[in-house]
């Protein structure tokens, strides 16, 4: 079957992008005109009292109370939408996006900390709400926060220091060229004399915003690049409220859902009698998230429209209601909804039925038996493979996945006549607003949100459905409503990462150069493929097809979306290649870059062969590759490109008892500058883990429509003593603006798995998950 | 519903639930402390840890009359201003990702470093086995327990 483009992807959140201005300059600009981000610089206003600000912010940090010298602040001047100064200098720095554990809450505001020129002990950090008319893409997902805020955030930090500047230069009558800054004080050396921010901060707020601003230069960096810690780590650490989960308002009601129990079922008929009268229960009604005629945004993706919905005073009080309801449940016929937006409004069909794994992977075998829709293709490849002295072929696959992001999906809200206040954890706050505007009937100005810390994300918390059922709900009870989603309500609601398959062929000639190369790859329900990604651009002749196949089981981004299997499977298969043709899986690898480097195939390749040969090179050297290895440690190696970066790994697995043992993985990454390497190093370590966890073990499947896995007990998730032993991280150090973190170094990490583990057995492994497998492979090779 | 009595961070305090209702829901619902994470309700995160008479505890799992009349701890209650050393030793290795799954494991790691002031890595990995990191912080959390050995 040929894939639809009008099938909604699970989105490439990089793609998704405000600005199309190109981030990827080699060398910063030391001036900048300020009119490109004009809507982040409102009128610049004094605040009097700034104790309000910070009294009702429930989720600033608490540097405020425990690490700034200068108290708790007087007055608060906003400067603009980022920085807000106090007369006692104290400086207030807004970071715009969610927060998700990328630790974007305290990074964003360390580049804008670092044009300002403020010691960053006296800066405290509250999480923006949402608000478009200051700042752009609020959204956590493709690894985009730090590369697409980066000229913004050191833009607002110049454009204020230069206020503060001018406001010292008018006050001294000063050329303002002779104002210098350090750590948060004005000085003119000439007259000796000197303000500190703060006090500064109230003519500074009414200074014309400057047209344009010096930059500093990158290496005179002396915040970014050092490491900080979490800003919000000692509220984490104490069990401070921060989460969704953890919101509460006087009046506040409990409400929870019931989603039909398989993909291909709706509610046919409720009986609530029985429910109703239990204790605690306010009311039991059913929503309709979407009405079928309802054109849906790109993130309102959603298999079960029509809820159940109880509510109550208390968690446990519902959570037994909902256990009391007779339910019925009917198929769904064939049926389509349309979706908006990236190109115009299009319809999705979405088909009847109950489906089931064993189903899927049939059907999936057969969609790579063609026909198939040809994505790029260079030279002659057929030929090529006609005359190859060898030809190696694999096929791969991988199942269904589930975020299981710790914190389940919930949301507060409270709805009322003429306005809706949502409050919770979402990634994606400007999608949630257009459709809770369109499904409420409320102008995007009566709509307030605001963003709770999230725990766990994954993309996950890009589809904001509960944040409408919130809403909806609470339009309902009219009240103050916390919606609540139990573990099996958010493992068995779909919007998984896709299922998929790749079938790989490289040919070879007779001295061991790879002169063809074929990718058929597709899935359920979209194709993974990246066609112009390495080895594009590295071989004379190169055919990429892709296929999908409809479902009705909902998909959505996951960590690295498609890359995380087209990285995974692409790598495992070159180590295959190298093999085959007798060479070392790096030094096949770079040669092959220097190729695409020097003579590169094509056109539109999307990786900068330099960069993706860096990170080689580095974990080559990091992880004494060339050295002899210890004896029982086997050693896989594999790299990627994706969401603007570059990402190796050498993973060390041991035997032990019978079972796989990860000793350790040594990495390199090249994402440009880093702004807080210790944090960088702790989303590495996190990505490797996350990786290692989900090759071995992540899948869900399932039944005649049902997922076959609802929680912890069945669904298994790395744990503490199956994590890598040790875990070396090391950055590429070069000036290149941001490229993003978040994503880049999970894929690759399941291939240099599965490579080490070859070296272990003997055995390719071509399905995920490999536990399964492995410890078959390991008695085979062990006896 | 049942009047009991629980001791919550040194504090004596009278809830009015049902006997069967989860430590967990108590903490969050009733008494506001909402250190005490929900992650799977079945015991098998361990995002709910808390001490019950210094001893490390499901909380979710756990219904409230069973622990009538005795000593409950909440992360709230590990220490003041959290300085804890477990707490402290976090902090230094800055351990949190998302922070969910944190209160969870500094009550698991503070318990093991009661009984065992100076674990080894496999006692660590056994001990801490039950809880899980989405994230996948877990050598940090493994360093910041090796850290505060020996501290408490």
């Amino acid at each position: 079957m040929l894939p639809s483009s009008r099938r909604p992807a699970s989105c490439d959140c990089s793609r998704l992008t405000h600005d199309q201005e190109p981030f990827e300059a080699r060398t910063t600009v030391p001036t900048i005109r300020t009119t490109l981000n004009r809507r982040s610089f409102l009128k610049a206003s004094a605040l009097a009292g700034g104790g309000l600000l910070l009294g009702f912010n429930w989720s600033a940090n608490d540097a405020l109370a425990v690490a700034s010298p200068a108290g708790v602040p007087d007055d608060l001047f906003e400067i603009n939408g980022f920085v807000k100064i106090s007369q006692n200098g104290l400086v207030t720095l807004m970071s715009p996006n969610p927060e998700f554990g990328q630790n974007v809450k305290t990074s964003m505001p360390m580049i804008v900390a670092e044009e300002l020129d403020v010691d960053w002990r006296s800066v405290v950090v509250e999480q923006a709400p949402f608000n478009t008319d200051i700042y752009t893409r609020q959204f956590a997902g493709g690894s985009q926060s730090i590369r697409q805020g980066w000229r913004g955030l050191r833009m607002a930090g110049a454009a204020a220091r230069h206020m503060l500047r001018e406001a010292a230069a008018q006050a001294w009558g000063v050329p303002i060229e002779e104002v210098t800054t350090q750590a948060g004080t004005l000085y003119h050396r000439k007259s000796g004399r000197s303000a500190t921010y703060g006090e500064m901060a109230s003519a500074a707020a009414t200074m014309p915003v400057p047209e344009e601003v010096q930059l500093k230069d990158v290496r005179d960096f002396t915040i970014v690049g050092t490491s900080r810690k979490n800003v919000e780590a000692k509220k984490i650490v104490t069990g401070q409220p921060l989460f969704g989960l953890d919101y509460y308002r006087d009046g506040m009601l409990i409400a929870m859902i019931v989603h039909p129990p398989a993909f291909g079922l709706r509610l046919k008929s409720v009986d609530d009698a029985e429910a109703r009268t239990m204790p605690g229960i306010v009311d039991v009604f059913t929503i309709t998230t979407f009405d079928d005629d309802f054109e849906r945004g790109f993130f309102d993706t959603n298999a079960f429209p029509e809820l159940v919905v109880v509510v109550g005073r208390t968690t446990w009080e519902v959570m037994q209601a909902k256990k009391a309801l007779k339910l019925e449940w009917e198929p769904i016929p064939d049926s389509t909804y349309t979706i908006g937006g990236f190109g115009g409004a299009q319809k999705v069909r979405v088909p009847a039925g109950l489906e089931s794994t064993t189903d899927h992977i049939k059907r999936m075998a057969e969609a790579a038996a063609g026909p198939v829709r040809t994505v790029r293709r260079d030279g002659d490849p057929e030929a090529a493979f006609a005359r190859a002295a060898r030809i190696v072929e694999s096929t791969y696959s991988a199942p269904f996945l589930a975020h299981n992001a710790l914190e389940p999906m919930n949301f507060f809200a409270h709805v009322t006549k003429d306005r809706a206040e949502v409050i919770g954890p979402l990634q994606a706050p400007e999608f949630v607003e257009r459709t809770l505007s369109a499904r409420l009937g409320l102008p995007p100005e009566k709509i307030d949100i605001q963003m709770t810390r999230m725990g766990g994300g994954f993309g996950r918390r890009a589809y904001g459905h509960y944040v409408i059922e919130a809403a909806l709900i609470s339009q309902k009870v009219n009240a103050p409503v916390k919606l609540v989603y139990t573990r099996e309500d958010d493992m068995t609601f779909g919007i998984y990462r896709p299922a998929y398959h790749a079938v790989f062929r490289a040919g070879l000639d007779a001295d061991g150069n790879l002169i063809a190369f074929h990718v058929r790859a597709g899935g359920i329900p979209e194709s993974p493929l990246s066609a112009n990604r390495f080895p594009a651009g590295a071989v004379d002749h190169y055919l990429a097809e892709e296929w999908a196949l409809e479902s009705n089981i909902t998909i959505g981004a996951f960590r690295a979306p498609r890359s995380n299997f087209m990285g995974a499977v692409e790598q495992a298969f070159l180590d295959e290649v190298a093999e085959a043709a007798g060479k070392d899986p790096i030094a096949f690898r770079l040669e092959l870059l220097e190729r695409a480097r020097t003579r590169p195939v094509g056109e539109n390749n999307d990786y900068d062969a330099e960069r993706y040969a860096g990170v080689l090179k580095l974990v080559r050297e990091k992880s004494g590759w060339e050295d002899t290895r210890p004896s029982g440690v086997h050693r896989g190696v594999a790299a990627y490109f994706c969401h603007n970066s570059y990402a190796a790994h050498v993973v060390d697995v041991t035997i032990e008892d019978g079972r796989p043992v990860v000793r350790r993985v040594c990495s390199a990454v090249d994402c440009g500058i880093v702004i807080n390497p210790d944090a960088a190093v702790n989303m590495v370590e996190g990505a490797v883990v996350d990786g290692i966890g989900n090759a071995l073990y992540g899948a869900m499947s399932f039944v005649d429509g049902v997922p076959d896995k609802s929680n912890f007990d069945t669904y298994r998730m790395i744990r503490h003593a199956e994590a890598p032993k040790a875990i070396d991280v090391h950055f590429v150090e070069n000036d290149i603006d941001p490229t993003g973190l978040g994503e880049p170094p999970f894929p690759p990490v399941f291939a240099a798995l599965a490579n080490a583990l070859y070296r272990a057995t003997g055995k390719r492994l071509y399905e995920q998950p490999f536990a399964p497998q492995i410890e078959q492979y390991v008695q085979e090779a062990t006896g | 519903m049942a009047r009991l009595n629980l001791t919550v961070n040194g504090n004596a305090v009278e809830v009015d639930v049902a006997p069967d209702t989860p430590l967990l829901w108590v903490l969050r619902d009733h008494l506001k402390l909402v250190g005490t994470k929900y992650g799977c309700g079945i015991g098998q995160c361990g995002a709910c840890t808390v001490h019950l008479n210094g001893l490390p505890v499901r909380s979710c799992s756990l219904p409230v009359a069973s622990v009538a009349d005795q000593s409950i701890t909440t992360i709230e209650g590990l220490s003041q201003d959290g300085l804890h050393p477990v707490q402290q030793a976090w902090l230094e290795h800055d351990v949190p990702q998302c922070g969910y799954c944190q209160a969870g494991q500094i009550m698991s790691a503070v318990a093991l470093l009661n009984q065992n002031p100076s674990p080894s890595d496999e006692e660590i990995d056994a001990w801490m086995n039950g809880n899980l990191c989405r994230c996948g912080t877990y050598l940090r959390i493994h360093a910041a327990i090796k850290s505060a050995a020996g501290k408490l």
